[in-house]
């Protein structure tokens, strides 16, 4: 069977951030993992001006 | 009185004239959920005794003369992430069970009972709402009353049973990207999901806090409109909700659908359609002559902003408990929050830089119309346990994706309200969409609709 490339990733991201993942999630993982950065995709890819803020405003 | 199927309204003009008690009332709501919630699922808890105790204090105010409000003696539920006043807030875990009851009712529930109402339980649901599924593996799925085998949508799927099965006339539940749209589509009832802000959220259990509504479910347009009016109002401990005066939207509904400009949605919210969405979309803008299409610009983009930002703070809020009690959870919401505390959060940092643009360019569109209408669901309710359907031809999760329709509307926090089309085998539902703070406008092309008989809640065979 092909490793998934998101794997590694998976593996070091669980252990710089003590994620709990056992061997048998990471399919699911990946997969989720995967559609979230399709998403990110999308969204890294719109061209926002330096001054746009975001839509939450904390007033003091 | 039919009152497995009466409205809220014709119970609390009832029991306001007195013809029938407080008590009766609530030991038929009471016998009711006996008999069905085997079959559907709805209720976590049956708060019994604290209904029939409320029951008698109202029955002895009308005795003495007092006004109970418009909604005196209807019994309501609510999802089980409101808090109540006793029982631990679940919000459809296993670990929350291990949490101190509740000290004190939520908001919205205290005002529900001001206005008369009886709290009569707390409802199943996905779990931490991460679903539109209403699936739980720890409490059992919700179940669908017009088809026992199939998903009541989610995350609200016991608010949907409950309502839809003539368990109760009203219930409570949450919406951050469609749980009250996805499941009052499914199982075939009315669903508001008020403006982002519009109703105080405190002591409930959250989700995303950028994103969480509450609203309610009802089997009628007026039902919804008297329980919405009911809970206006902010609250100093929610910082979210406005401080704005409530505006009343009861007695707004004959006014219907006229002088409003109605457009239907295009493009994005088209696409994918299942055959049933597309003959109910057109039936309902036949009916109010809605001719012109508007395309709502970057509505993909503003979805995948909205999963982004729902899943980096979903993450966020139950790390910990991942951390500790990964084992706890149902397998499908840990492995997205998982792969979700993994994305680096930059990310979800544009997604709300994109969130106020695409707010301004809807406000543009509003310059033109006054309502826009759309699917609720790509389709009918799918088969309790379908992992996966066919969405443009694209193989899609059902978990993540029947809220295809709802996502980018709730991103910005329009109001909407989820009409129920009756159609057969099963009903299917449609949003009407409205300006921030214009529920009134949502509201009463809801109306109009149930009016025409275009939009009915149908009564499942039980």
């Amino acid at each position: 069977m092909t490793r998934d490339p998101l794997d590694d990733f998976i593996d070091a991201a669980a252990r710089a951030l003590a994620l709990p993942v056992e061997p048998d999630w990471k399919p699911a993982v990946a997969a989720n993992l995967r559609a979230t950065l399709e998403h990110a995709a999308c969204v890294e890819a719109l061209t926002l001006p330096d001054d746009a803020e975001p839509a939450p405003v904390f007033k003091a | 009185m039919d009152q497995a199927w009466a409205s809220a309204s014709e119970i609390a003009q009832a029991v306001n004239a007195g013809t029938i008690s407080a008590k009766s009332v609530i030991d038929e709501a009471l016998a009711v959920i006996t008999a069905r919630n085997p079959l559907l699922n709805a209720f976590t808890a049956v708060t019994d005794a604290r209904a029939r105790a409320r029951a008698q204090v109202l029955d002895s105010q009308r005795a003495q003369g007092q006004a109970l409000g418009p909604l005196a003696g209807v019994p309501f539920a609510v999802k089980n992430l409101f808090d109540v006043k006793g029982i631990a807030t679940l919000a459809g875990s296993k670990i929350n069970r291990d949490l101190p009851p509740a000290s004190r009712d939520s908001p919205l529930i205290e005002r529900l009972e001001a206005a008369g109402g009886i709290l009569v339980g707390a409802l199943n649901m996905g779990e931490y709402a991460y679903d539109f599924t209403g699936e739980n593996m720890h409490y059992g799925p919700s179940r669908n009353p017009h088809d026992l085998n199939r998903m009541t949508g989610g995350s609200s799927g016991g608010s949907g049973g409950a309502v839809g099965g003539g368990l109760v006339p009203l219930a409570l539940g949450s919406d951050t990207n469609g749980s009250i749209r996805v499941p009052s589509s499914l199982c075939g009832i009315f669903g508001l999901k008020p403006t982002y802000g519009r109703l105080p959220r405190n002591r409930t259990f959250p989700f995303v806090a950028s994103l969480d509504h509450l609203g309610p479910f009802a089997r009628s347009v007026r039902d919804l409109a008297l329980a919405y009016d009911a809970m206006q109002g902010a609250d100093p401990e929610d910082p979210v909700c406005v401080a704005r005066p409530a505006e009343p939207a009861a007695a707004l509904l004959e006014r219907g659908a006229d002088g409003l400009r109605i457009a239907v949605a295009g493009g994005y919210f088209q696409k994918g359609l299942f055959p049933e969405a597309h003959v109910a979309l057109d039936r309902v803008a036949a009916a109010l002559h809605a001719n012109t299409e508007v395309d709502i610009p970057q509505a993909a983009l503003a979805r995948s902003a909205a999963y982004l930002i729902s899943t980096v703070e979903g993450a966020s809020l139950h790390l910990d408990r991942i951390r500790k009690r990964a084992k706890d959870f149902d397998p499908a919401v840990r492995d997205r929050f998982i792969a979700a505390a993994m994305v680096p959060g930059t990310l979800a940092v544009k997604a709300q830089k994109f969130r106020r643009l695409f707010q301004a360019e809807l406000m543009k569109l509003f310059e033109r119309v006054d309502v826009i209408l759309a699917p609720a669901t790509p389709c009918t309710a799918p088969q309790i346990g379908q992992k996966t359907f066919q969405v443009g031809g694209v193989e899609m999760p059902v978990r993540a994706n029947l809220g295809l329709y709802t996502q980018p509307i709730s991103f910005i926090g329009l109001p909407v309200v989820a009409v129920p089309i009756p159609l057969e085998p099963l009903p299917i539902g449609i949003q009407i969409i409205a300006a921030p703070w214009r529920e009134d406008a949502a509201l009463r092309v809801a109306y109009a609709l149930e009016k025409m008989r275009v939009a009915a809640a149908p009564r499942p065979e039980f």
